[in-house]
């Protein structure tokens, strides 16, 4: 009964956040709502047993994600409300748009069945009340049955960084920067001369 | 009615005892903490630190607190005030409620969860969220700077301890924080591990914006940063909470590297002592390397705080992580 009551409360405040998300006027709010949504999404991952996919949920997009999210927005000097402006002249065309994308997702999702050769495609299938933890299940999966794709993966999003990286990186001019390995290998002699004064003559 | 008591009320009713126990506990080592802090950094200028207030001035954090309580809380009329209320509260709740996965000795613990560590370290890292609400809230340009370069700083200096944490992981085989304590880890393990324990250490005053990293405060150009429109309580639920983190970091310090409750070393003939006690003085001994350091060093600049957490630990500690992965593979010694 708990259960349920719980899955309920997280369910309700998971819709709720995520209905806010978009309707928030001020969009650091739309954030702050997101990451309630972020989170009740791993309460309910923790329901269902799923606790490390709860707490990577958490570390990841609550603790890394949504602090650039937050960041982006609040710097960004974006009036939202003039934005908004020509929104309900866009109405008609976004709902149609919607609909005919839901209409779609139905069709698909209604003739969804999953081929009867799949139990022969999944490697070590992991039983539920086995012993092992979540951790250990997953990492059988991700790095042993699966470490080609797993690794492809990563391969891509590496390119993806760097991709961005690339395009984001520029040079300026009169930027002034520190170079530690220049400032540690500069030597007193580089740097400083002693010189004999003899009184009344000038250097 | 019965059954729902057996089965839920009285569960519920030993939790809540027990988690006000620790409540009651962690609030009086904060505020004993801060007298600590006072003491150790007039020893260390030569001054007596508090003295006047009860006997050796030990009466002092109470009377802090009394006067933190009774003061008027002003809220600036331009700020957003659900958000601005809402920042003190999140950074409290946040640095009580990870107190639950630690375990003090064996058996001690709230909740001994299968990701503890997970669960800390998400905890930690969502600390972020405090500052950063309570610099946008405030609607004051002070503030503001300095929940930014509190956010960025705290992001940047989690990555590195994200990768400390895995090499620790890598040598114990479980996320489980008591069987991480209990893994008895081999001296030459601990030896390789040892620089990650200063990066961890570094990494910890970086993540609670202590000195000499404490450069969202930095009251020198920003006459005290995220907290500058915070006044009476709200004030002081996010002192608390910053030295409430101090402590858990240095609790997760000395579960992580310095052997949580067991004697130091391991030597025997210390095991009488209880669990808990050789627990506190590690975690001590922590705090007091907290405090040294804020009395030893002078603010980091903003960039070379940044060029010390991207440009020095983290490629240090992904390198720490194949280092350590590979010898462990080489010698065979890779928890099963």
């Amino acid at each position: 009964m708990i259960l349920a009551l719980s899955f309920y409360l997280f369910a309700a405040v998971l819709v709720v956040s995520s209905v806010m998300v978009i309707s928030a006027r001020n969009p650091v709010h739309s954030v702050l709502f997101l990451i309630l949504g972020f989170f009740n999404a791993a309460g309910l991952m923790v329901l269902l047993g799923a606790e490390f996919i709860a707490f990577i949920l958490v570390i990841v997009y609550v603790g890394a994600v949504a602090v650039l999210f937050l960041f982006v927005v609040m710097m960004l000097d974006v009036d939202f409300t003039s934005l908004r402006k020509g929104a309900m002249q866009y109405l008609p065309l976004g709902a149609v748009i919607g609909g005919v994308l839901l209409f779609e997702l139905i069709t698909i999702f209604g003739a969804w069945t999953f081929a009867p050769t799949i139990q022969d495609n999944i490697v070590n299938e992991i039983a539920i009340g086995d012993s092992v933890t979540n951790a250990e299940a997953l990492g059988r999966l991700i790095y042993t049955d699966y470490i080609v794709a797993f690794q492809l993966a990563g391969l891509i999003l590496l390119v993806a960084m760097m991709g961005a990286i690339v395009l984001t990186l520029r040079k300026r001019a009169g930027v002034r920067s520190q170079k530690v390995a220049e400032q540690f290998a500069r030597k007193p002699s580089d740097a400083m001369e002693i010189k004999k004064v003899t009184s009344g003559t000038a250097l | 009615m019965m059954e729902l008591w057996t089965t839920y009320g009285w569960p519920l009713a030993v939790m809540l005892a027990q988690i006000g126990v620790i409540l009651g506990l962690v609030l009086f080592f904060v505020a004993y903490l801060t007298y600590a802090e006072r003491k150790v950094l007039g020893a260390m200028q030569r001054r007596q630190g508090p003295m006047t207030v009860g006997p050796l001035g030990l009466l002092q954090p109470i009377a802090d607190g009394v006067k933190l309580l009774s003061k008027e809380m002003i809220i600036p009329s331009q700020a957003h005030r659900v958000v601005f209320l809402l920042a003190p509260m999140l950074t409290f709740m946040l640095a009580l409620i990870a107190w639950a996965v630690i375990p003090v000795s064996p058996g001690w613990v709230l909740a001994d969860i299968n990701v503890g560590i997970l669960y800390l370290f998400a905890v930690s890292s969502m600390g972020v969220y405090g500052v950063i609400m309570a610099g946008w809230a405030s609607n004051s340009r002070y503030a503001f700077l300095g929940g930014l370069r509190s956010a960025s700083q705290m992001v940047s200096y989690e990555v590195s301890m994200g990768l400390v944490i895995v090499c620790v992981l890598l040598c114990v085989g479980s996320l489980n924080l008591t069987e991480i304590v209990e893994a008895q880890r081999p001296a030459w393990m601990q030896i390789m591990l040892l620089p990650m324990l200063v990066v961890f250490l570094v990494s910890i005053l970086a993540e609670t914006n202590r000195s000499p990293f404490d450069l969202p405060e930095g009251e020198s150009e920003l006459s005290g940063g995220f907290m500058v429109e915070y006044s009476a309580m709200a004030f002081a639920l996010f002192f608390l909470g910053e030295y409430a983190n101090m402590i858990l970091m240095s609790a997760m310090t000395t579960l992580l590297f310095l052997g949580g409750w067991l004697p130091p070393f391991n030597i025997e003939a210390l095991a009488f002592v209880p669990g808990f006690i050789w627990f506190g003085l590690k975690t001590a001994g922590v705090l007091f390397f907290y405090l040294w350091t804020r009395a030893t060093f002078p603010r980091y600049r903003y960039d070379q705080l940044m060029r010390l957490g991207w440009k020095v630990f983290l490629p240090f500690s992904l390198l720490w992580v194949l280092v350590v992965s590979g010898v462990l593979v080489f010698t065979d010694t890779l928890p099963q």
